[in-house]
């Protein structure tokens, strides 16, 4: 039993007239066995959150903690996030040339258990991955993610979570950009990792779409840099039906009157 | 001969324009000044770090010791100066260091892969200097008679003040590959200039590889015989704290349909590290329907390093398949870094599987296994230098600012 607690985050960018606070005091609590939906309009900071959690230099802290079983997980560099459990996968999956996806599967592997796959074992734990996602195995030849289409990178993202099996998620818009068959693919797997039933999963997403194959024990309203409502996956078809538009209102309302 | 319309005469580039991709050829050493340093072929070049090969030192006739290691088939023998085949391949020295060692080499080495041989194995010239107190001079002629297949590397170590002359001759339908390493001691000055002559149909793939030496310059250049030659011109270098590694390629397009594609990474890492690619390409008036394409890229890795890159491209016929050319210099990718580091992998790793990726595609295109290893092995004790053992993490400075001119 897992536990990640975000608590009262504040997260700053650097823009060209200086910091401009995205994060606004975000509070979440994420245990293992659970699923949580992030929705909300773009620029919401959604993905600020995401990135934040897993230590992109592009993000200051500025107040706040997020901790994994009571460990300060910000004090850690990104791989040491990455090796105490945690996993983000990516919006956008950033071609390495000249890596292949076999190279950096393997090394990626050894760095998380600390040890080496045994590699009888490990081709065939690759292949299966990659099978069970609709990819080809020449995939493993190739350059990670370079020229890879939309789906093939988000497919490959769920192959990695899949074989390096992290105690929390962050999946950002992993939907985004996908059609209903790899929408399906990337669910099933999604869904095949919670199934183990001690994982914990943080589901960031913009459409309600992914919700008809991912059930999302919460689901959080994110706007405007916090969350402004919280529930269960009944929150989500009330979105899809209402959308977006009420809260940021409310945010808006509430901006003016903090401005005056 | 074909009688060109007035109008269109007027039109054409003269080749009498002011170009330093026209060069007045000579090989009486009077007719080329000692530099100044601002002349365009030298404003790269640290003239006081040459030892005086550019003005007047001393280059000794005998140089560092060779070593031949002939793949079955290959020939090797020695000449005097005034045989017929030095020279063979048309060049004329264009600066007053190469002028002057071919002066200077009185003895020259010729390989000769004859006619039809198919050779799979390397044929490995090994220099190897023992000082830098004097300079000498050497000069080889690589003879790719018609129809063969072969490779040749040509291996430089040790310590010397060297400057030398490769002619590379390819017959009609030859394939061959040159390949020259430049794995000198810290001391070593190298002036290198190699020129190939590539036949009708033939084939010409000739890759660079510097990694040692105080200071290497090479000039890499190609011109064809007739039509339908094709040369493909690579290059790796990784350029540590006060190295100067000069690669300078002048692709002569003075033939029909002939191809060249020249392909060179670069690496830079500590104070001082200065690279100079210049990619030069003339497509004359004759050279209609060619195809060419250049690209240099740089990866800088830490503070203190200069990469200087141009590409010129002067076009004398707009009859042609295509002509590019592409330049990039830049650090260490942050998103490259993050995605990889997410993933578990610390820092060291994840900057040693970028480089690794980075020179990757050029080590695969060299297409022999055996050099293949031994280049990324070369790599990685690069990268030992600064990067480290996964160990020494995040010791790394921060990467700065490049240059491209």
């Amino acid at each position: 039993m897992s536990t990640l607690e975000i608590r009262d985050l504040h997260v700053s960018v650097q823009t060209e007239t200086g910091p401009k606070e995205i994060l606004k005091g975000v509070d979440l609590t994420i245990r293992s066995g659970e699923t949580h939906a992030i929705m909300g309009p773009n620029g919401s900071g959604k993905s600020t959150l995401a990135y934040s959690i897993a230590g992109h230099p592009k993000y200051t802290i500025t107040r706040g903690s997020v901790t994994l079983d009571g460990q300060d997980l910000l004090q850690l560099s990104v791989d040491e996030r990455a090796r105490a459990g945690l996993f983000l996968a990516m919006q956008y999956p950033v071609e390495v040339p000249g890596v292949s996806v076999a190279n950096f599967l393997r090394t990626a592997k050894t760095a998380i258990d600390g040890e080496a796959p045994k590699l009888r074992t490990w081709v065939r734990d690759v292949n299966a991955a990659m099978d069970r996602v609709d990819m080809d195995s020449e995939f493993a030849n190739r350059s990670v993610n370079e020229g890879f289409s939309g789906g093939e990178k988000k497919r490959h993202e769920i192959v990695q979570l899949e074989l390096l099996n992290p105690r929390f998620a962050i999946l950002d818009e992993t939907d985004s950009g996908l059609d209903i068959d790899a929408l399906r693919i990337v669910s099933e797997g999604v869904n095949r990792f919670s199934a183990q039933g001690d994982r914990g999963v943080l589901l960031i997403t913009h459409y309600t779409r992914i919700l008809r194959y991912i059930k999302p024990d919460y689901v959080h309203v994110f706007v405007a840099g916090r969350i402004a409502e919280q529930g269960g996956s009944e929150l989500a078809e009330r979105l899809e039906a209402e959308g977006y538009d009420r809260y940021v209102q409310a945010a808006k309302q509430t901006a003016a009157a903090g401005a005056e | 001969m074909t009688v060109i319309p007035n109008v269109a005469g007027a039109l054409e580039t003269s080749d009498k324009v002011a170009s330093h991709l026209h060069p007045e050829g000579s090989f009486d050493v009077a007719d080329h000044p000692i530099p100044t340093g601002l002349e365009e072929i030298w404003r790269f070049t640290p003239l006081k770090r040459l030892r005086g090969l550019h003005k007047d030192a001393p280059i000794a006739t005998a140089g560092p010791a060779i070593s031949t290691d002939l793949a079955e088939g290959v020939t090797v023998r020695e000449v005097g100066a005034n045989d017929p085949v030095v020279g063979s391949s048309g060049y004329v020295p264009s600066d007053r260091i190469s002028a002057r060692a071919w002066q200077a080499a009185e003895v020259v080495s010729v390989i000769t892969i004859p006619r039809e041989a198919v050779i799979v194995a390397p044929t490995v010239v090994t220099v190897r200097g023992e000082a830098v107190d004097t300079a000498s001079a050497q000069h080889t002629v690589i003879v790719a008679e018609p129809f063969s297949r072969a490779t040749v590397v040509l291996r430089f170590e040790g310590s010397a003040v060297l400057a030398d002359h490769v002619e590379i001759v390819l017959g009609d339908g030859a394939h061959l590959t040159v390949v020259s390493v430049q794995d000198w001691a810290d001391d070593a000055v190298h002036y290198s200039t190699q020129h190939a002559l590539v036949g009708r149909d033939a084939s010409l793939r000739h890759v660079a590889v510097s990694f040692g030496g105080d200071l290497v310059r090479m000039n890499v250049s190609v011109e064809y015989g007739t039509s339908g030659g094709e040369a493909e011109l690579l290059g790796l270098y990784f350029a540590d704290a006060g190295q100067h590694l000069e690669h300078r390629l002048f692709v002569d397009h003075n033939a029909p349909k002939s191809k060249s594609n020249v392909d060179y990474k670069g690496a830079l890492q500590g104070q001082g590290a200065h690279s100079v690619w210049i990619g030069d390409v003339l497509i004359r008036k004759a050279a209609e329907g060619i195809d060419t394409y250049e690209s240099n890229r740089n990866l800088v890795l830490t503070d203190g390093c200069r990469a200087d890159s141009v590409p010129n491209l002067e076009i004398e016929t707009g009859e042609i398949a295509g002509a590019g050319h592409a330049s990039t210099t830049g650090r260490f990718d942050d998103e490259q870094l993050f995605y990889l580091r997410s993933r578990g992998i610390d820092e060291a790793e994840a900057r040693r599987l970028v480089v690794h990726g980075f020179f990757a595609d050029i080590v695969r295109k060299i297409g022999i296994p055996g050099i293949e290893d031994k280049l990324m092995e070369a790599v990685e004790a690069e990268l030992a230098v600064n990067i480290g053992t996964p160990a020494g993490a995040g010791n790394i400075g921060t990467p700065a600012e490049a240059t491209v001119a």
